[in-house]
């Protein structure tokens, strides 16, 4: 992170950024100075206190509403896969490669939790706003056997993963142009990337899913998966036309099948279809999934 | 090198026009260069042309085109010479942008083309298959650009793979992972240049799908390294936050100039 660049680039949009950080431009050497001295992870929050001063306020409302609607995101995902792990059961998720690759993941949704909610200015001593206690990752029975059943963990955190890597594709052009962009699009390939490897594990353990690929193939209701329950999480994924382009057999190319078309571009999702998918997890009736 | 009869008229009008005055973007009308006896014939004069009708055009601000003339005044002269083989990107606006995306995705094709043409023997079947996806996944994205960019494309990029042993396949894997891993932190980091919302949200349509790619082929190298951030500091990861890599198409470019035998001009980064 090159916060020069960052200043820079908000210094195109808002001229007055210095005048703005400090009344006399000079004093951001301050800054400068003292960011050789802070850590790498606590540079997030020190960026945040200096915008929240330089606007009198910590973020544009609609990035506000972006930063919630992610945080929500990682805390389903988090809260998901800490429970999964806290389960004491020898066939669940089994020790060594599945119980380290679902450890790292957690590990990442947590990490993403503590980044949203530095990036909201929420003091690390609040309680989070969302706990186990809230989740129903049955959703509803559908999925009854998911703490003790392994494929059904994997059949939900693959749905987990799709939805959210089309989730925070959906907000990016909320963020256009802004520094925050890029932080959620490190999140957004980060997702891509557990997505990828999920597909791997459930190829290889769900019964009937083994020619499950990592990326998501043609189906004409765009849901590649075999579970059923989770159409709405691949809705659209079937398109094959973007910007007005139809990719299948693109300028000739035979080899760039329907299949093909399809896979190699991930669609979004709106951030109401994400909210309805959300919701199906979530039993609190009054912690209601934010929409954005 | 021999040039046919329209590409001399043009290089001679050009050069004409330059001895005369030089060219004067900002002084440039909307519709001079139309009125102009423009050979239609070789797609390099149209490309030039194209492009600076686009400029004109996109460079309706003032303050652009005054931006544009200070910070590259002797780039665009080169551009506008017949200097074949070069590529100019241009990051003062989104065809600046899609232009890098594009050469990334001839980078990317151009390599997994030449895998898929010659699979490494010691691949399972299932690597052979999805190499043969991946390959046809960045030749639809190279192609998406080439359309989508129309006219202000650039030209054709010519690689050198020759440090890679395709033959083998962990030297296959590593490169395919050299690449992959370098393309989501250069879309990652050039996310935030795009002013058209289309574009931005097409970007994050394929970098997800370049993220797949390069947790699948970590996998296949050591299962479970599929999002292995701390080893990605380099391309600009942080691993105490689980954020990916993301830079600058500068440092983008130096990594995968070593893959690329056309020079790439870069102005107004």
């Amino acid at each position: 992170m090159n916060i020069l660049n960052i200043l820079e680039e908000i210094e195109k949009v808002d001229g007055e950024i210095y005048e703005r950080l400090s009344p006399r431009r000079n004093a951001m050497k301050d800054f400068f100075n003292m960011g050789k001295k802070i850590s790498l992870a606590a540079l997030p929050l020190a960026m945040g206190s200096m915008f929240q001063k330089a606007y009198g306020q910590t973020n544009p409302s609609s990035v506000t509403d972006v930063l919630n609607f992610a945080l929500a995101l990682e805390y389903l995902e988090f809260n998901f896969y800490d429970r999964a792990l806290s389960v004491a059961n020898s066939t669940y998720i089994p020790t060594g490669a599945p119980r380290n690759a679902i450890t790292t993941i957690r590990d990442h949704e947590k990490a993403h939790v503590a980044l949203f909610r530095g990036a909201l200015k929420i003091a690390t001593t609040d309680a989070p706003a969302y706990t186990y206690a809230d989740y129903d990752f049955t959703a509803g029975g559908a999925f009854g056997d998911v703490d003790t059943n392994y494929s059904t963990f994997l059949k939900v955190a693959l749905a987990f993963e799709d939805t959210g890597v089309r989730a925070f594709k959906g907000q990016a052009t909320i963020l256009k142009g802004m520094p925050v962009l890029t932080t959620a699009l490190q999140v957004h390939s980060v997702e891509a990337r557990h997505a990828s490897h999920i597909r791997q594990m459930v190829s290889a353990n769900v019964v009937g899913a083994s020619g499950l690929k990592p990326w998501i193939a043609y189906t004409p209701n765009g849901n590649d998966t075999g579970v059923a329950g989770v159409n709405d999480s691949y809705k659209g994924e079937e398109n094959t036309k973007q910007a007005g382009i139809e990719i299948i057999g693109i300028n000739g190319f035979a080899g760039v099948t329907q299949t093909i078309a399809a896979e190699s571009f991930d669609e979004t999702l709106m951030g109401s279809d994400v909210k309805k998918i959300a919701n199906l997890f979530i039993k609190t009736a009054n912690k209601k999934f934010p929409v954005t | 090198m021999k040039y046919s009869k329209t590409k001399l008229k043009f290089v001679t009008y050009i050069s004409a026009k330059l001895s005369k005055k030089p060219l004067n973007i900002k002084k440039m009308k909307n519709n001079e260069l139309q009125n102009l006896d423009e050979p239609k014939e070789t797609s390099f004069a149209n490309k030039t042309l194209g492009r600076r009708s686009f400029l004109q055009f996109a460079g309706a601000s003032a303050a652009g085109v005054a931006l544009l003339a200070a910070g590259c005044s002797k780039d665009r002269g080169d551009l506008s010479m017949p200097t074949m083989g070069g590529a100019t990107l241009d990051f003062k606006d989104d065809f600046g942008v899609l232009n890098y995306a594009y050469a990334l995705e001839q980078l990317e094709a151009a390599f997994y083309i030449k895998v898929a043409s010659a699979l490494p023997s010691a691949f399972t079947t299932q690597q052979k298959a999805y190499f043969q996806d991946i390959q046809f996944h960045e030749l639809a994205h190279r192609e998406f650009f080439k359309n989508a960019l129309g006219t202000a494309a650039i030209g054709s990029l010519e690689v050198d793979f020759s440090s890679i042993d395709f033959t083998s396949a962990s030297s296959v894997l590593a490169a395919s992972m050299a690449f992959e891993d370098l393309g989501v932190a250069a879309y990652n980091g050039a996310g935030v240049r795009i002013k058209t919302d289309a574009y931005l949200t097409l970007a994050g349509k394929i970098v997800s799908v370049e993220a797949r790619h390069a947790a699948y082929i970590r996998d296949q190298i050591s299962n479970g390294s599929f999002a292995d951030l701390g080893t990605l500091s380099a391309l600009g990861s942080d691993n105490a936050n689980a954020l990916d890599g993301a830079l600058t198409p500068d440092k983008v470019l130096a990594i995968a100039g070593k893959y690329i035998k056309t020079k790439i001009n870069v102005i107004n980064l």
